[in-house]
C-alpha cells in the first residue's frame, strides 16, 4: 500500500459565486495510497464534496497539482479528462444517479458503451459485477423496482464493472437505513480487501467511516487530522 | 463517440414517455405549422396545375390590344373575320382556317354549400364558341348528355362546375337575361375549361346584344406559325391586337394567385414556424433541465459532451420530423384532392382540385427540421455545457 494513488499538492479551490470568490481549498495537500479506504469527513461547507470532485476528475482546481493513478489531472481537456475517468475510476453517489428507463443491466453496463467490447462481452462483464455486488437476479429489474439498498448494489456494480482503479463514493450510505448502509459498507470493504480497490468516500456519518481504513477531517478547506479506523 | 451518441439517443428517446407532454407540444407545433404551409401551397398548387393544363403551344388567343384578359376584350365582327383570315393559322381538312370566335358572358351560379337564402351566388364564366371551338380542344368530352344545338339557347357545363354548384344538372334550366337556358349535357377536359359553361356563339351574341366576340383561338400552323401571325395581325392596319400563346396566357391567368398564396404561405410559415420554434427551444431546455443530473452522471461516467449534445440534436429533429409527418399526413387527408373553386383573373370561379404532392410534403418536411434544429440546438449546447458537479447537485 506503499505506492501513491492520489497525490494532492497545494490545491487551491477557488468557486466565483456573482461578483464573490469563494475559497473552498486552501493548499491543501494530500496523499492516499494505492489500496486505501479513506473517509472524508467534515462539516458541511468543509470542501469534502470539492476535493473529492477534484480526485474524481469532475473538477479541477484553481491551483496546485492533483495526481491519480500516474496521471496529472488537474490541467487536462476535458474530453481527455472524460476518457481518463471510463478509464480510472468509478462513481458512486448518494442517490445512486442510475438512468430509469434503464434495467440494472442497461445502467451496469453504461460505463462498457465507452470501451471496445462487444455487446455479448459487455453483457458478461455487467453479469459479472451484478453478481459481484450479490444482484444477478435483479438483472432486469429497472431502478423504480429495486429498493434503495439493490439501487445503490446496482450503482456499485456500475462502478466496479469497468475495473477502475479507484472508488470515488459521495455519501454513499446517505440515503439508506442502518442496516442497508451497513450491509453497503461491508461491500465496499470487500472490494478494498478482496479486488485491492482504492476507495475514497465522503461521508457525514461516523459510523461509515468506521468502515474505512482511516479518515482524513477537514474543516474550513484544510485537513485537520487523520485518525486509522 | 457513435456508440455513445447511439446510447444516449437510446436513453432519451426511451424518456420521452416520462415527458409526454413536452414532447408533444414539439410535435403538435411542427404538426401545425407542415399541415398549414402544405394545405395553402397544395391549394397554390392545384389551381396552378388546373390553369397549367389549359391550352395547347400550337393554338394562339387573339385579344383586343391592351386587353390581359379575354373578359376584358372586344372584338367586333369584322375583325373576328380578318383575324380567321391571317398568316399562321392551320387550315382544317374542310379547307376554312382552324378558328373559333369565342364570346365571354359572366352568369351567376349559387354554390351547392352555400344555400342561405339572401345570399347572392358566385360568377362562372359562360363561353359562347364556335363549332371549331371542339376541333380546338379535343381533349374535351361530353360524359353526359349531349352537346348544345347551335341556334338553341342550350348549354352544356363543365365537370367541375356540377361538382359545385346548384341546379347544374342535364335538364336543369340557368336563368341567364331573363330566359331559361336548359343544360343538355356535361363536359370534361381536364382543365380550367371545366369550370366553364358553354353555348353557341351566335346564341350568346343574340342575347347578350353583342356583335362580336371576346377573342379568337386560332390553331398555329408550324413551328413559325405565331410570328407569322403576329406579323400578318400587326401588318393590318385595322387591327389592333395582342397575340399569345394559349398555354401562356392561361399560365399567366395563375400568376397573381400564386404570387399572393405564396406571399401568404410564407408569411404564415413564418409567424408559425417561430412559434414552433420557440416551442421546441423551450420543450427542449426544459427536457434537458429535467435531465440535468442524468446528464451530469452520464458526463461523469465518461460520456463526453458532443454525444450528448448531438443526442439533444437528433431527439429534437425527430419530434419534429414526426410533428411534419403527421401535419403532411394530415394535410394529404383533410385537403388531397379536395375540390374548391375560387375567383380567378377574369372575377369569375375557377374550379380545382388541392394537391398535396410529394414535392410539397418534402419541402414541409424540410421546413420541420430546421425548426427541430432552430429549437434543438441551444438546448443540446446547454446539455454540453453543463458543469458536471453542477448537474450532479441537482434532486
Amino acid at each position: 500500500m506503499s505506492e501513491s494513488m492520489v497525490q494532492v499538492t497545494n490545491v487551491t479551490k477557488i468557486y466565483e459565486r456573482g461578483t464573490q470568490q469563494v475559497e473552498v481549498l486552501h493548499g491543501l495537500t494530500l496523499q492516499i495510497p494505492r489500496g486505501d479506504f479513506v473517509a472524508l469527513m467534515g462539516p458541511s461547507g468543509s470542501g469534502k464534496t470539492t476535493l473529492l470532485n477534484l480526485i474524481g476528475g469532475l473538477d479541477q482546481p484553481t491551483s496546485g497539482e492533483v495526481w491519480v493513478g500516474g496521471s496529472r489531472i488537474d490541467r487536462m481537456p476535458s474530453g481527455q479528462l472524460a476518457a481518463w475517468r471510463a478509464r480510472n475510476v468509478g462513481f458512486v453517489f448518494q442517490f445512486y444517479n442510475l438512468i430509469p428507463v434503464l434495467t440494472a443491466e442497461g445502467n451496469v453496463e453504461l460505463p462498457l458503451l465507452l470501451t471496445k467490447l462487444s455487446a455479448a462481452q459487455r453483457r458478461k462483464n455487467a453479469a459479472v459485477a451484478l453478481q459481484v455486488v450479490g444482484l444477478a437476479d435483479r438483472a432486469g429489474h429497472k431502478p423504480s423496482e429495486l429498493s434503495g439498498g439493490q439501487e445503490q448494489r446496482v450503482a456499485i456494480a456500475r462502478a466496479l464493472v469497468s475495473d477502475p482503479q479507484i472508488l470515488v463514493c459521495d455519501e454513499p450510505t446517505g440515503d439508506l437505513d442502518r442496516k442497508t448502509a451497513d450491509d453497503i459498507l461491508g461491500l465496499l470493504q470487500v472490494l478494498n480487501r478482496d479486488h485491492g480497490k482504492t476507495i475514497v468516500m465522503v461521508t457525514h456519518d461516523p459510523k461509515a467511516a468506521e468502515f474505512a481504513r482511516r479518515t482524513l477531517h477537514l474543516e474550513k478547506g484544510q485537513l485537520l487530522e487523520q485518525s486509522a479506523a | 463517440m457513435l456508440r455513445q451518441i447511439l446510447a444516449v439517443t437510446g436513453i432519451n428517446i426511451r424518456a420521452i414517455p416520462q415527458r409526454w407532454t413536452s414532447s408533444l407540444v414539439i410535435v403538435i407545433g411542427l404538426a401545425g405549422v407542415v399541415a398549414v404551409f402544405t394545405a395553402l401551397l397544395a391549394m397554390a398548387g392545384g389551381f396552378e396545375n388546373t390553369l397549367r393544363a389549359t391550352g395547347r403551344n400550337d393554338a394562339a388567343i387573339v385579344m383586343r390590344g391592351g386587353s390581359d384578359a379575354e373578359l376584358n376584350s372586344v372584338l367586333d365582327r369584322a375583325s373576328d373575320d380578318l383575324i380567321e383570315q391571317a398568316a399562321g393559322i392551320r387550315t382544317g381538312t374542310d379547307g376554312r382556317p382552324e378558328a373559333s370566335a369565342e364570346m365571354m358572358i359572366i352568369a351567376e351560379l349559387m354554390r351547392k354549400d352555400d344555400a342561405r337564402p339572401g345570399v347572392s351566388g358566385a360568377n362562372v364564366t359562360v363561353r359562347g364558341v364556335e363549332p371549331a371551338g371542339f376541333a380546338l380542344r379535343p381533349q374535351l368530352k361530353i360524359v353526359a348528355g349531349r352537346t348544345f344545338t347551335p341556334g338553341l339557347r342550350e348549354l352544356i357545363v363543365g365537370s367541375g362546375l356540377v361538382r359545385q354548384f346548384q341546379g347544374t344538372g342535364v335538364g336543369q334550366t340557368v336563368r341567364m337575361r331573363g330566359t331559361d337556358w336548359t343544360i343538355v349535357g356535361i363536359f370534361a377536359a381536364g382543365d380550367s375549361h371545366d369550370s366553364e359553361m358553354w353555348t353557341d356563339i351566335n346564341v350568346a351574341r343574340t342575347t347578350f346584344n353583342r356583335t362580336g366576340s371576346s377573342s379568337v383561338l386560332v390553331a398555329l400552323e408550324g413551328p413559325d406559325g405565331l410570328d407569322r401571325l403576329k406579323a400578318s395581325l400587326a401588318g393590318d392596319p385595322r387591327l389592333t391586337v395582342d397575340v399569345v400563346r394559349e398555354r401562356d396566357y392561361f399560365i399567366g391567368q395563375t400568376r397573381q394567385f400564386r404570387q399572393n398564396i405564396g406571399v401568404l404561405a410564407g408569411v404564415v410559415t413564418i409567424i408559425m414556424g417561430l412559434g414552433a420554434a420557440f416551442a421546441a427551444l423551450n420543450s427542449m431546455y426544459a427536457a434537458v433541465a429535467a435531465r440535468g443530473k442524468e446528464i451530469a452522471t452520464l458526463r461523469a461516467l465518461g460520456f463526453g459532451g458532443a454525444p450528448v449534445a448531438v443526442s439533444v440534436l437528433i431527439e429534437s429533429l425527430l419530434l419534429a420530423l414526426i410533428g411534419g409527418v403527421l401535419g403532411a399526413l394530415v394535410a394529404y387527408l383533410l385537403f388531397n384532392d379536395l375540390t374548391v373553386s375560387t375567383m380567378g383573373q377574369s372575377f369569375t370561379q375557377v374550379v380545382f382540385d388541392f394537391k398535396v404532392t410529394p414535392q410539397l410534403v418534402q419541402r414541409g418536411l424540410v421546413i420541420a427540421v430546421v425548426i427541430g434544429m432552430v429549437g434543438g440546438l441551444l438546448p443540446a449546447v446547454r446539455a454540453a455545457r453543463l458543469p458536471v458537479t453542477t448537474g450532479l447537485r441537482e434532486l
